[in-house]
């Protein structure tokens, strides 16, 4: 963290979204974690993500459970609608705004013991139902709030800053993931923003649950030789194996990829993702295949990175499935939301 | 492209945009700082090392440093770094003892300075301590040269120049008042001195030989000469209406002393339009301010006479084509216009002379009639012969002068100990960390969003009582307090040290001016449109890193717009940022190496 806030001036030449904004206006409060934290870099990935995109600040919803990841929605567009929930109750929150507003963007922010300990329950419900999120897993395989515990992520063989080995497997976010049918499933590093912030922007704009992952080294209690998340490992280890352009509706796809190698991915507004494989023999659209490939890969100590699995088309798509309102609940009449007590007499005959 | 070679003595210089500015290369962040802390007589001392003058200059500077301050990138309105020397200069106590000792046993040099102005004051503030017997020769019966003369008293009392002129002639400086120079030839002869530094300054106004200049004679003055008469309390009246020629800083002073001579009508005619005016701007403000009007495109055609009495002037009225780059591309004369005048002043420039500076001396001359002299040394084709202020290279301003002095200096040290005087010690930089501990520096970092305060004035009232009644106020204590948090000390730099970085872009997220950016290495003109923001302003440099050792990228920071908050290095997990103060070592005659013969 730093002692003061970030002043509110701003180089004249900064550039200007379609909203006319600057990306500092995407800033939100002083961050108050460790100086060199991930998590700071992937708050500044969503801050450039959102203005890139030109999100109006209030359309963005921003929820998150406990833990240092959790905190950092109070420090990215303190122009949209936050809630810090109960500890890996993050995705109930979303998933109840969600089935309310269907007009909002919804990015969920959590770590890997809010996401894979305390919370994996709700993580792998949020999946199954597929609730229409971004949802962000700060990754840096420790408690860094207790001050650096073993988290469920930690992988076989790493050293905790005194020197401690752990033996129990990881939990891998995105296998799990793979496995439980989520359809927009990545990864990546939050010292690339250049990977990052297509990232978030496409699964911003992904219809159904959109996973990333984010390996986002803990700099006080994971960052030393024989960790497996510090900045040092991270970078040795790190394979992107896939692309992702972000491309917004209207936009021509101006890159010239070669034949075979781009895949586009159309999302529901018109923007496309364009996928480029950086490895010939990798598909990220074919499910299975994909989790094998990164599993065969986590097996020899590499970070596979990048989207790694992309279904565009839902079959399973949320608000279709449980039939909710498409105006938001704020927005109907009020006879249309309260039936009056009439029709709540008949409904509570039903269960007599 | 290379990676910035931070050891030359003018990277870290540059960054410190006013003090590259100032002729002088005075410390302005240091004494600001000083005098945030209520050290009065330390900024005052960081100021009179580098300008010797700073009650004077912190009034009448032209203050180079204020359109270079980085406040006025950042915001509109740059840091009030003139006023504040005034602050310093009227808050400070006793200094006398903090100036160097004056050796008693001279080292047998005398040294011989003609005109008592800001560059041989300057002279013999530097040669003093280090034994030299100097000699001061000045035509008026007081010293100060055109600081006294030439700048009313309403803009510089007179008690402040007897202050800072007491303190270098109180060094045992032989100050020949009234004694006027006749003859190079005579003092090179007779005069047994080692060498002899000219600071005569520019005495001669321009004329304007229009028709009727002759039979009006008695209504139309010399705008400098004019205002030496005032300074000597010769003239003391001025009539109804006066028309001042030209638009530049003595114009200004003349136009503010006919209003206080009893003119009710004072009207400045400009040739030019106003984005050609010579004055400063704040000069024509404060003009302004006091119902002095300006008209531009009047071109001076005739003076005109009635009754062997001068009654106004004819002029042209003018009409300029300008294109786009604000040139103008042709002009033509749109008609005449008459404009009454009980007195007419000009002051359309000033010339240095000398008639008396014999020309088969072996001092060169170039064919402007002006003396050829060496831009570093300032030294003349003959040997030991110096020259300095407006004397050297025709009107500039003190703060020049003041720099030509201590130049001169080291040159006339260098000259009696049979040295090269083109050998100069050449400038250095040191650095010294401002860290405390975690996020704790030795400088307030945090930005302050007020605004450039406004010195008070007396009231147009009051002002005009007597000519000497000095217009500026200067600042209030709370005025001054809040006005030194602007500065953005520049000085203390960032420094950036590539081994160290773990590329975290925890720098980068923070930067409140977005200066920093990670990126592939490239040409200057290529990074300069790859960073997070455009760095567009060509003038500051890039401050480019070797490459980092996970990625070989490379860290750029853009100069420009940099605000020295210092988050960049209280975000850094590995203090491969820290925030570091400069010393410019400019050097002066006290810091050429000492030899065995003084």
């Amino acid at each position: 963290m730093t002692f003061i806030p970030k002043p509110k001036i701003a180089h004249p030449s900064l550039p200007r979204n379609e909203l006319g904004l600057t990306r500092r206006e995407y800033e939100g409060a002083l961050s108050t974690l460790c100086a060199g934290c991930g998590h700071d870099s992937i708050t500044a990935a969503i801050i450039e993500a959102c203005w890139g995109i030109s999100m109006r600040p209030e359309n963005l919803v921003k929820l998150s459970g406990i833990g240092c990841s959790s905190k950092t929605t109070a420090y990215f567009v303190s122009g949209g609608h936050g809630f810090n929930s109960v500890h890996g109750r993050m995705p109930s929150i979303a998933m109840g705004a969600n089935a309310a507003n269907r007009d909002l963007y919804y990015i969920g922010i959590s770590g890997d013991g809010d996401s894979l300990s305390i919370g994996l329950g709700q993580f792998c419900h949020a999946i199954r139902r597929n609730v229409n999120m971004l949802y962000i897993i700060e990754n840096n395989g420790v408690y860094g709030l207790t001050k650096g515990q073993f988290s469920a992520s930690a992988d076989i063989g790493t050293k905790a800053k005194k020197g401690e080995v752990n033996q129990q497997p990881p939990i891998d976010p995105v296998l799990l993931a793979m496995n439980l049918g989520a359809g927009f499933v990545a990864r990546s590093f939050s010292g690339d923003k250049a990977q990052l912030v297509p990232l978030i922007q496409a699964g911003l704009k992904y219809p159904g649950f959109a996973l990333i992952d984010v390996l986002s080294p803990c700099v006080t209690f994971n960052d030393h030789d024989g960790s497996t998340k510090s900045y040092a490992f991270t970078r040795e280890h790190y394979e992107p194996v896939v692309e992702a352009d972000f491309v917004p509706f209207k936009k021509e796809i101006a890159t010239d990829y070669a034949a075979g190698e781009a895949v586009p991915v159309m999302l529901h507004d018109g923007s496309r993702v364009v996928l480029r494989k950086l490895a010939e023999d990798y598909d990220p659209t074919d499910e299975l295949h994909a989790h094998d490939y990164v599993q065969q890969h986590i097996a020899k100590g590499e970070y596979l990175t990048g989207l790694l699995h992309c279904r565009p088309t839902q079959d399973t798509e949320f608000h279709a499935l449980n039939r909710t309102p498409e105006l938001p609940l704020n927005q109907l009449p009020f006879e249309r939301l309260n039936p009056g007590s009439k029709q709540l007499g008949k409904l509570m005959a039903r269960y007599r | 492209m290379a990676a910035t070679d931070s050891s030359h003595p003018d990277y870290f210089h540059k960054v410190v945009d006013c003090q590259w500015a100032c002729p002088a290369h005075t410390d302005v962040p240091e004494y600001i700082r000083l005098i945030a802390q209520g050290r009065f007589t330390d900024a005052y001392m960081v100021n009179r090392r580098s300008n010797v003058f700073p009650g004077v200059l912190g009034r009448v500077c032209d203050r180079p440093c204020e359109p270079a301050c980085r406040r006025g990138r950042v915001e509109q309105k740059p840091v009030a770094i003139c006023r504040l020397k005034r602050v310093a200069a009227d808050h400070k106590d006793e200094f006398r003892d903090l100036l160097p000792p004056i050796p008693t046993q001279k080292n047998g040099k005398r040294i011989a300075c003609i005109g008592a102005g800001c560059a041989s004051l300057t002279v013999a503030n530097d040669l003093m301590p280090l034994g030299y017997e100097v000699t001061i020769f000045e035509q008026f019966a007081t010293a100060g040269g055109l600081m006294r003369t030439n700048i009313p008293s309403f803009r510089l009392p007179a008690d402040v120049l007897d202050e800072e002129i007491g303190a270098i002639v109180d060094m045992g400086v032989d100050l020949r008042l009234g004694h006027r120079i006749e003859s190079m030839r005579k003092l090179l002869d007779e005069g047994g001195f080692d060498a002899i530094f000219v600071g005569s300054g520019a005495p001669k106004g321009k004329e304007l030989s229009l028709p009727g200049r002759q039979e009006g004679a008695a209504n139309i003055h010399i705008g400098i000469s004019w205002l030496e008469s005032i300074a000597f309390d010769h003239v003391k009246s001025v009539g109804q209406n006066v028309l001042i020629i030209g638009v530049g800083n003595t114009a200004m002073d003349c136009c503010r002393s006919s209003l206080r001579l009893g003119a009710k009508s004072v009207k400045v005619m400009a040739r030019k339009p106003r984005q050609f005016f010579k004055a400063s701007e704040w000069e024509l403000e404060d003009a302004e301010a006091e119902s002095v009007e300006i008209i531009i495109n009047r071109s001076p055609k005739s003076f005109v006479i009635e009754g062997g009495r001068l009654k106004g002037m004819i002029f042209e009225v003018m009409e300029y084509d300008i294109d786009a780059r604000g040139r103008i591309t042709a002009e033509r004369i749109a008609g005449e216009e008459f404009h009454a005048a009980d007195d007419v002043i000009l002051a359309i420039g000033q010339e240095n002379a000398f008639p008396w500076i014999e020309r088969d001396l072996g001092i060169e001359f170039d064919k402007w009639d002006v003396p050829k002299v060496d831009a570093t040394t300032f030294e003349s084709t003959r040997a030991g012969v110096f020259f300095g202020g407006d004397a050297a290279f025709g009107p500039k301003n003190i703060i020049w002068s003041v720099e030509h002095g201590h130049q001169a200096a080291i040159s006339i040290h260098r000259h009696c100990q049979g040295k090269s005087v083109a050998d100069r010690m050449a400038p250095g930089v040191n650095l010294q960390s401002r860290k405390m501990g975690m996020h704790e520096w030795s400088y307030a970092n945090d930005y302050s969003a007020a605004e450039r305060r406004l010195v008070p004035h007396v009231s147009l009232k009051e002002r005009f009582k007597k000519i000497n009644i000095e217009v500026e106020l200067g600042f209030t204590a709370e005025q001054a307090a809040e006005e030194v948090q602007r500065c953005l000390n520049c000085d203390v730099q960032t420094i950036f040290e590539a081994k160290l970085c773990i590329e975290c872009d925890a720098c980068i997220d923070i930067c409140p001016v977005d200066c920093l950016t990670m990126t592939p290495d490239g040409s200057e003109d290529d990074l300069r449109t790859r960073l997070k923001a455009p760095a567009k302003n060509v003038t500051q440099a890039l401050y480019v890193s070797t490459p980092l050792k996970f990625t070989g990228r490379v860290m750029v920071k853009d100069e420009d717009v940099c605000v020295h908050c210092g988050l960049c290095a209280e975000r850094c997990p590995t203090a491969a940022w820290d925030m570091q103060k400069s010393w410019v070592k400019w050097p002066h005659a006290v810091d050429q190496p000492a030899t065995a013969t003084l």
